[in-house]
């Protein structure tokens, strides 16, 4: 569904079902430089099961109007001017990468909005390569195809989607060319190497946590994920063999259960 | 992601992707070759995994006509080979065409395609889509200004093989992608001739790519199959053409299958709708079989245009030979173009015409012997066929001219033999075309 925050057109999936207000509300977040389709095989699944779903795309970003948010400070103030604009006084977030410091940093802020937080791939901070970053900034296509190389594990590079006949790194591709590099890639990576309060924020949050790593995650390795989840109080932590940091395409069905016995104990449907 | 280990991509190539792609022996009970999964279905967990499987929540296998394990490793080893997002494998090339333009067109649309194609796929245009409400245009296909001229208002795509059987007349791939983007449609390409060794469409602006497997992929003359590859970078939601993309869909709950698996939404439309309602299925036998084909793809495709050059230059100097079509001839219209999308080699398929006419190329085909005279190209065997009166034969004589066939035309799918054996072989026919009345006699 298409709704306005901040003068500007936001997209977000809604999982297949209308928007419902009567329903508790979960917002995905997605990952530097894609879209609210990496998501799919989480979100359609909540939105038929007692759940009003946003996957959004970030402004700048995917079917999302406006230009692509420069700090992971604004963005974690956009997310929650997301659960105004539907008219929400609360929600729970799940966050991949990038979507993990924006929904850190968010949870930090608005304590009395967020009820859940379920991390995918996250640490306290991502530094970038330096290289990577002018790649990413300078438009160059070969910063996607570096970061499908690394942000995939075995089951992105051999094959093996869960849904059949996809195939992971060149379908993660298109989504990362959807828009300008420079303007989303460039712009998110920036935004992730400056944000340096992560652990900080972390220690502020009081929510049930959940963060699911990957032990062939180059780009988040689990002890930089285990770093930031021992920093909040009562964290869980679900670690997946032989995955990498795609892990909700990856090892979707994994992300799925874990995702739904987590969401549905502590911030159950109505 | 400070991994400063090499900044070039360590994903795997062409070769490689050849023999791995779609495949983890480890969730497999450790098995090097692909398992055949001979079955027709499989167990839900309980009835909310049954229901999330049916709604497209989760990925997964539910029967065996909409998807399979193994015939699921062969659709993400060619899409990894053509640089698709997706593939769906089909029981054949023709019913990969035809899923292909049910998944993008309704009763009432219209496509522009090349003149130059397999008989079937013509009389699929020219014949059967129209009493599905589906009209075609024909435009041949050097013809690039005309593929603009021919676009109307309900146009919904242009199609056409990359290099046209029989004749090897060249689309120019990436001058009418352009055309059918600035049109806001999909170029869909036939490239079964050229196979992802020799030219990756998608790279060339080509939104659908589409294989007849049973030839040079699987290569070995043993199965039939087909394959349409999704691109993954057009839009289909950059104008109102295609409702059937971007609208909810009644079928899966209001599902719109462009919002929700943008660069993945023409195959899962393909298969949830296509494959649910047509079902032409692929059996997993046949799937492992292209798959064996697959694993020697780049061997054989090198092998393949190595003596297809070698029959070229055999055939040129033949004194029985009136002409000869193969992209690799530098005095061919489209040689130029074929050394733009073709670097690898110009493919093993030669058309030629026999001195004598219709019945010097019937009594060449009476005559040779290790060259099989049947309906199939991309054996590793070598073929041959007079089009006039086979594979295109169900053409009228306007048709036969418009799709550039002659009665003199042979039809030369080059094998992977020693190549002095096929001369051989051909020496001898031409030797019985020469003197046509004597051999019918005997």
């Amino acid at each position: 569904m298409k709704f306005k925050v901040n003068n500007n057109e936001v997209y977000a999936s809604t999982g297949g079902r209308p928007f419902d207000k009567n329903k508790p509300l979960i917002i995905f977040v997605h990952g530097s430089g894609l879209t609210h389709m990496t998501w799919v095989l989480q979100t359609r699944y909540f939105a038929f099961h007692g759940y009003s779903v946003l996957a959004v795309d970030m402004p700048g970003h995917g079917l999302s109007g406006g230009e692509s948010l420069k700090s992971i400070e604004d963005m974690a103030d956009w997310v929650s001017d997301v659960i105004d604009a539907v008219e929400y006084k609360e929600a729970s977030l799940v966050g991949h990468s990038q979507g993990c410091l924006v929904t850190v940093e968010c949870t930090a802020r608005n304590p009395e909005k967020i009820k859940t937080l379920s991390l995918m791939g996250g640490a306290g901070a991502i530094p970038m390569n330096p290289e990577l970053l002018a790649l990413a900034e300078n438009n160059d296509p070969k910063a996607v195809e570096l970061m499908m190389d690394w942000a995939h594990g075995p089951a992105g590079h051999f094959g093996g989607h869960p849904v059949p006949g996809l195939y992971h790194i060149n379908t993660g591709s298109m989504l990362a060319k959807t828009r300008t590099i420079k303007n989303t890639l460039g712009v998110d990576f920036r935004a992730c190497d400056n944000y340096k309060n992560g652990f900080e924020a972390a220690k502020k949050i009081k929510v049930p946590t959940l963060s699911i790593l990957a032990t062939d995650d180059k780009m988040c390795p689990v002890k930089e994920g285990k770093k930031l989840a021992n920093l909040i109080d009562g964290s869980q932590i679900d670690i997946i063999d032989n995955c990498g940091h795609m892990m909700l395409l990856e090892e979707a069905d994994r992300v799925l259960n874990v995702l739904k016995k987590f969401i549905t104990t502590n911030y159950p449907a109505n | 992601m400070s991994d400063k280990k090499g900044m070039d991509p360590k994903t795997y190539k062409f070769d490689t992707l050849s023999l791995h792609a779609g495949y983890q022996p480890h969730k497999n009970a450790g098995s090097r070759q692909v398992p055949i999964y001979q079955t027709t279905s499989y167990l839900f967990d309980d009835v909310d995994h049954a229901a999330a499987l049916f709604n497209l929540e989760r990925g997964g296998h539910i029967y065996s006509r909409i998807s399979n394990p193994t015939v699921a490793v062969l659709e993400e080893r060619v899409a990894s080979l053509e640089g698709g997002t997706a593939a769906l494998a089909t029981s054949s090339g023709m019913s990969a065409i035809f899923l292909a333009v049910m998944t993008l067109c309704e009763a009432g649309d219209h496509l522009v395609v090349s003149s130059q194609l397999y008989g079937g796929t013509v009389n699929l245009f020219r014949l059967t889509l129209p009493k599905f409400g589906i009209k075609t245009t024909f435009v041949k296909p050097r013809d690039t200004e005309g593929f603009k001229k021919a676009i109307q208002k309900n146009t919904k795509g242009i199609f056409g093989e990359l290099v046209g059987n029989p004749g090897n007349e060249i689309m120019n791939m990436p001058e009418i992608a352009n055309i059918a983007h600035e049109a806001g449609i999909p170029l869909m390409v036939d490239a079964t001739y050229q196979t992802p060794y020799l030219c990756k469409p998608i790279e060339h602006g080509a939104d659908i790519v589409i294989h007849s497997l049973t030839k040079w992929m699987a290569g070995h003359g043993s199965s039939m199959a087909g394959i349409v590859v999704e691109g993954g970078k057009f839009d289909w939601m950059q104008n109102d053409k295609f409702p059937t993309m971007t609208q909810p869909y009644e079928g899966y709950h209001g599902l719109s299958f462009a919002e929700e698996f943008g660069p993945t939404a023409f195959t899962m439309k393909a298969r949830a709708e296509g494959m649910r309602d047509f079902g032409p299925c692929l059996s997993p036998q046949n799937a492992w079989n292209v798959l064996q084909g697959i694993e020697t793809l780049s061997v054989r495709m090198k092998k393949h245009c190595e003596n297809a050059e070698k029959m070229v230059e055999y055939l040129l100097g033949h004194e029985s030979v009136a002409w000869v079509s193969h992209p690799s001839v530098p005095d061919h219209p489209d040689h130029d173009l074929a050394n733009k999308l073709l670097p690898n080699g110009k493919g093993s398929m030669i058309a030629f015409g026999i001195k004598g006419g219709k019945e010097a190329g019937e009594a060449f085909i009476n005559n040779v012997k290790l060259a099989s005279h049947l309906a199939n190209v991309g054996d590793t065997r070598t073929l041959v066929i007079h089009p006039a009166s086979a594979t295109h034969s169900q053409m009228d004589e306007a048709t036969l001219k418009f799709a550039g066939l002659s009665h003199d035309m042979i039809r030369l799918s080059v094998g992977i033999e020693d190549i002095d054996d096929i001369k051989n072989d051909f020496e001898n026919g031409f030797r019985a075309a020469r003197k046509p009345r004597l051999v019918s006699n005997q």
